[in-house]
């Protein structure tokens, strides 16, 4: 039994560090090298990144998920894997065989309304509540969709209804798809292969034509005319192409991305077919034709034509794909669950089993290390692909704040090994990278930053500083939950700690909460006042009333007000705790709830799903600081034994 | 009743009491912006001594909660006092100290920036050069002698003064500015519209528009446009009465004793002793999408009196800090050929960064006390 005990954290630990290192090793492809496809760069959003990126964003914005299921498995059959189109084997559907991508279930539409009025119930089909729809399912409603999407659009954004939308963000996605399906080749192309050369075949004689009518001069009008119909298409194209995939001419111009569409049309000046647009047109006619070793020599080949002049685009694209492959916020939010399950298991088989209680801290403590390591992996890839500190926006202030809350949980199951440190990290952890991945569905989360965000400088200061204040205000509001959790529940708040045993689980968790409290105003203060300087660099003003700011400097005046109340006798133990679970409701609406006024210089993250969880966030808050405000005698830690 | 007094304003009650409001009034007049607007909220909530309710219907003004003057005011006291009643000389308290000090820096310079600071505008459009800038909300009636070749003679008279009307004299003007009529907001049409009346003048421009007051602008993106008719009064005769107005781009010219006048309403100029000239103003956007990568204006300094002449690039966070004004890119025309620079005057512009490196330091070396106090404990424990 002992030996089990012993062996019970390291035999966790080994589990989900092997699970870590196996997704960390390199895969071996298919037949069709879809990854090698996969890596390649391109442009979008003012970035270079890899297809598989601009594959996973567009899914997100239309289907919520990074890829396709092709079977439906009913939820409780956990262990089965479903076959899945991964996101760029689907792009390359979406790319080459249209036809095929049409018929997959990627629509997601739940408004009852916007079913009724399109007249989609009956189709579809449904998954866990959800119904996605085909192209083809939505194509005899395309018009009507755009017409009322239209209309949503003339509607400002906070005026909008849930119904509109709905209906935007439907467009929206449909556009994309439309967009991405003229990506490569122009809409309804058989043969890229053969188009182009059709396109190169009456190239010159076209544009004899052209130049003679142009000098008034007799002209060939058929040799004309078919290729007016050919530049035509491509001109189509070029207005409605998503990513720029053909690289510039000249590698320096870093600006000179274009798409295929541009490109081919450029060939009226520049007299040859860029060898790029060469390249995707292979790899279009193969994959149409189901030939995977000429796709595969395709993309192999275009990869050594990009070779050492466009090292660097390659390089990201390689980079990027693994990061998106990898999934390490993914990994990181399992650890912290099941840190989480085992230290709150530690916690409350303290007084019942004091040596297994103590083999599930360690395995605990031993997985908040392991979702350190990996989340801290995580931060730091994201950063060098960027090329920027850790927050950028919403999405990545959630990563930041959960890594924050990893660290101080750390620090406190350092100083006090009872399973708290790993219990608060596993919980906020987990919750903030979940609100992350929410958060990460609205598009590529790795976006350029409009002007006065690009500096890094304040960027790593400020924001970095303020983020910190945000994390350490939750851990303090964490802890205060754990006190009123554990106080109310169980008696565990009167037990005594440790071989000497003179300091009771409750006035740990003051100690701890006090402590957190203090470094919250210090970093919330600091990060404030940063922001003000920031302010007066960039706009020459260092306070401005602005929502954000705002938002900021109530958590500020409220951790003082804490700290105040604390030193002037006014609050215990329980006021304490009480206060500090405010500035958890305090806190959330700094960081979430500003953004939903949608007014002010710092409404970059407007959204309004949310606002229906932070209503749930805020009343479980609200309900915790009534429970916390209990009579004493009906805290099973407090109670006092009359038998 | 002084000891009580002076109890309840060093007490660490108030301070809760005090900090409890402000969580308040910030979060109030935080959601307040949405239906207010940025600058309506912010002058009702935060620069106000009272939050203000009028019962619909009534013309009542019932002060209902205290204000961001009266809050700060009241903690910058409770700071103060607190710390004449409580100061230990020490090292032990020198964490608070630093701390509340640079709290009353902080504040204190924010009510200097309240009341000292000025803003004004620079537009200028590439090649141009301006030796002022341009204030946004206040008018001013521009008399300009410009029959020197070198030099134009500026008198101004600002436009609040024209609102109290009557003849405004100068010994330096050789004219008496007589106020007939004068809208500090007004609206000015074409053609004969209802509610709008013809204007009459004697002189200049007048006939053919029609005017109306307009009630004073609220919003903080819109501004008050003032049209007025005055009439120039010299001691032998009356030049004539003149239509003025902010709308008009044209000043009104005329000759008199041989010197050559222009007269007209503009924004109140700041005139400065050395020129910014616009070499160049550039709006570069991402590849491929329409997000600002950078907005940048490369501006010539140019100071006669003592020679000095450079080129400076005024870029987003990256302001120009000059003769204690500081020059921000704010905002540039749409056709992305000329500029509009914030000009800030502020002379406690430095305080925050003061107050937060004392604050900073003063929570640092509080808690590092304490934790090395806890550290000790747990050591002997």
């Amino acid at each position: 039994m002992k030996v089990l005990q012993k062996l019970l954290p390291w035999a966790v630990l080994a589990l989900f560090a092997t699970e870590i290192v196996v997704i960390l090793l390199p895969k071996t492809g298919g037949t069709l090298h879809v990854a090698e496809f996969g890596r390649l760069p391109v442009l979008l959003n003012g970035r270079i990144q890899p297809f598989d990126s601009v594959a996973r964003n567009s899914l997100l914005q239309i289907r919520s998920t990074g890829d396709v299921p092709l079977e439906e498995v009913p939820s409780w059959k956990f262990w089965h894997h479903p076959r899945k189109l991964n996101s760029t084997e689907w792009l390359l559907e979406v790319f080459f065989k249209p036809e095929i991508a049409d018929t997959r279930p990627i629509f997601l539409i739940h408004h009852p309304d916007v079913i009724a009025e399109f007249k989609l119930a009956g189709k579809g089909v449904e998954k866990s509540g959800l119904r996605y729809y085909t192209y083809r399912e939505l194509r005899p409603a395309l018009e009507a969709i755009a017409t009322q999407g239209q209309q949503a659009g003339t509607i400002a954004d906070a005026q909008r209804t849930t119904y509109q939308k709905q209906v935007l963000k439907l467009t929206n996605a449909l556009l994309i798809y439309q967009r991405l399906q003229n990506s490569i080749q122009p809409d309804a192309t058989h043969s890229f292969t053969e188009l182009l050369a059709e396109f190169r075949a009456a190239l010159p004689a076209g544009l004899a034509a052209f130049q003679a009518q142009q000098a008034g001069q007799p002209s060939d009008d058929a040799a004309l005319k078919k290729f007016a119909v050919l530049a035509q298409r491509f001109n189509e194209q070029a207005d409605f192409a998503y990513p720029l995939v053909v690289p510039p001419a000249d590698p320096a111009d870093t600006d000179g991305w274009l798409n295929v569409g541009a490109s081919v049309l450029t060939t009226m000046r520049a007299g040859r077919i860029h060898p790029a647009v060469d390249y995707f047109a292979r790899m279009a006619t193969a994959y149409r034709h189901d030939d995977a070793a000429e796709f595969n020599a395709a993309v192999a080949g275009y990869k050594n034509w990009l070779g050492p002049q466009f090292s660097r685009e390659v390089g990201k694209g390689r980079a990027e794909f693994y990061f998106n492959r990898i999934k390490l916020f993914l990994h990181a939010t399992i650890i912290y669950l099941a840190a989480f399950v085992l230290a709150g298991s530690a916690l409350l088989t303290f007084g019942l089993a004091p040596q297994f209680s103590e083999s599930l801290r360690r395995a605990a403590a031993y997985l908040i290390a392991l979702a350190f390591i990996v989340h801290t992996g995580g931060l730091i890839f994201r950063m060098m692909l960027e090329g920027r500190p850790p927050v950028t926006n919403l999405y990545s202030s959630a990563i930041f704040i959960g890594w924050g809350t990893c660290v101080l949980g750390i620090i406190l199951e350092r100083v006090y090994r009872i399973g708290l440190g790993s219990a608060v990290a596993g919980l906020a952890g987990f919750i903030t990278l979940l609100i992350a991945h929410n958060l990460a569905l609205g598009g590529d989360t790795m976006e350029m930053l409009r002007a006065v965000l690009d500096t890094n400088f304040w960027l790593a200061t400020h924001v970095v500083v303020v983020t910190l204040g945000y994390s350490s205000t939750f851990v303090a509001g964490t802890l205060a939950l754990a006190y009123v959790v554990l106080g109310v529940g169980t008696p565990l708040l009167t037990t005594k700690l440790g071989a000497t045993g003179n300091v009771t689980l409750g006035a740990a968790l003051t100690k701890m909460t006090y402590a957190i409290i203090c470094f919250a105003t210090l970093f919330s203060f600091v990060g404030t006042v940063l922001g003000g300087i920031w302010a007066d660099q960039s706009w020459g003003r260092f306070w401005g009333w602005d929502p954000k700011e705002n938002g900021a400097l109530l958590i500020v005046i409220w951790n003082a007000l804490i700290l105040h109340a604390r030193w002037g006798g006014l609050v215990r133990e329980r006021g304490l705790m009480n206060l500090a679970l405010f500035g958890n409701i305090v806190t959330a609406f700094s960081w979430f709830g500003v953004n939903m006024l949608g007014i002010g210089l710092h409404s970059y993250g407007f959204m309004d799903a949310a606002f229906k969880w932070l209503m749930l966030f805020n009343a479980s808050q609200i309900l915790l600081i009534a429970l916390g405000s209990l009579p004493l005698h009906l805290w099973r830690s407090f109670r006092v034994d009359l038998s | 009743m002084l000891d009580r007094i002076v109890a309840l304003f060093t007490s660490l009650r108030l301070t809760v009491v005090l900090l409890a409001l402000a969580l308040v009034l910030v979060f109030w007049g935080t959601l307040a912006q949405v239906s207010l607007g940025l600058y309506k909220a912010q002058n009702d909530f935060f620069r106000s001594f009272f939050i203000y309710w009028t019962p619909a219907g009534s013309g009542l003004r019932l002060p209902i909660f205290a204000g961001g003057y009266l809050v700060g005011g009241l903690l910058l006291i409770n700071l103060f006092a607190a710390h004449f009643r409580y100061y230990q000389p020490g090292r032990r308290k020198i964490g608070i100290v630093m701390i509340h000090i640079g709290v009353m820096l902080l504040l204190l310079g924010q009510l200097l920036t309240d009341v000292l600071s000025t803003e004004s505008m620079l537009h200028l459009r590439n090649g141009e050069t301006k030796n002022y800038s341009e204030k946004s909300s206040d008018y001013e009636l521009a008399l300009v002698d410009t029959t020197a070749p070198d030099a134009d003679h500026v008198m101004a008279i600002p436009a609040g003064r024209l609102g109290r009307g009557g003849d405004i004299t100068h010994p330096g003007m050789p004219f008496v500015v007589r106020v007939h009529t004068y809208y500090a907001n007004s609206a000015l049409t074409e053609k004969p519209t209802e509610g709008f009346s013809e204007v009459v003048t004697t002189t200049g421009v007048g006939g053919g528009i029609w005017w109306r007051e307009l009630p004073r602008e609220t919003e903080m993106d819109k501004r008050d446009v003032p049209s007025g008719i005055i009439e120039l009064v010299t001691p032998q005769e009356s030049l004539g009465t003149l239509f003025v107005s902010a709308y008009l781009t044209r000043p009104h010219q005329f000759v008199y004793n041989g010197h050559t006048f222009e007269v007209g309403l503009r924004p109140e100029r700041i005139y400065k002793n050395f020129f910014i000239h616009l070499v160049e103003f550039k709006h570069d956007k991402y590849p491929g999408t329409e997000i600002p990568k950078n907005f940048s204006s490369l501006v010539r300094v140019h100071r006669p009196d003592t020679g000095e002449n450079r080129e400076v690039l005024i870029y987003m966070n990256n302001p120009l800090r000059y003769a204690g004004e500081t020059y921000y890119q704010a905002s540039f025309d749409t056709d992305d050929q000329g500029t509009v620079l914030q000009v800030v005057r502020n002379p406690s512009w430095l305080t925050p960064y003061f107050s937060c490196v004392l604050v900073g330091l003063g929570l640092t070396v509080q808690f590092l006390q304490h934790l090395a106090r806890f550290v000790r404990e747990r050591k002997a424990a």
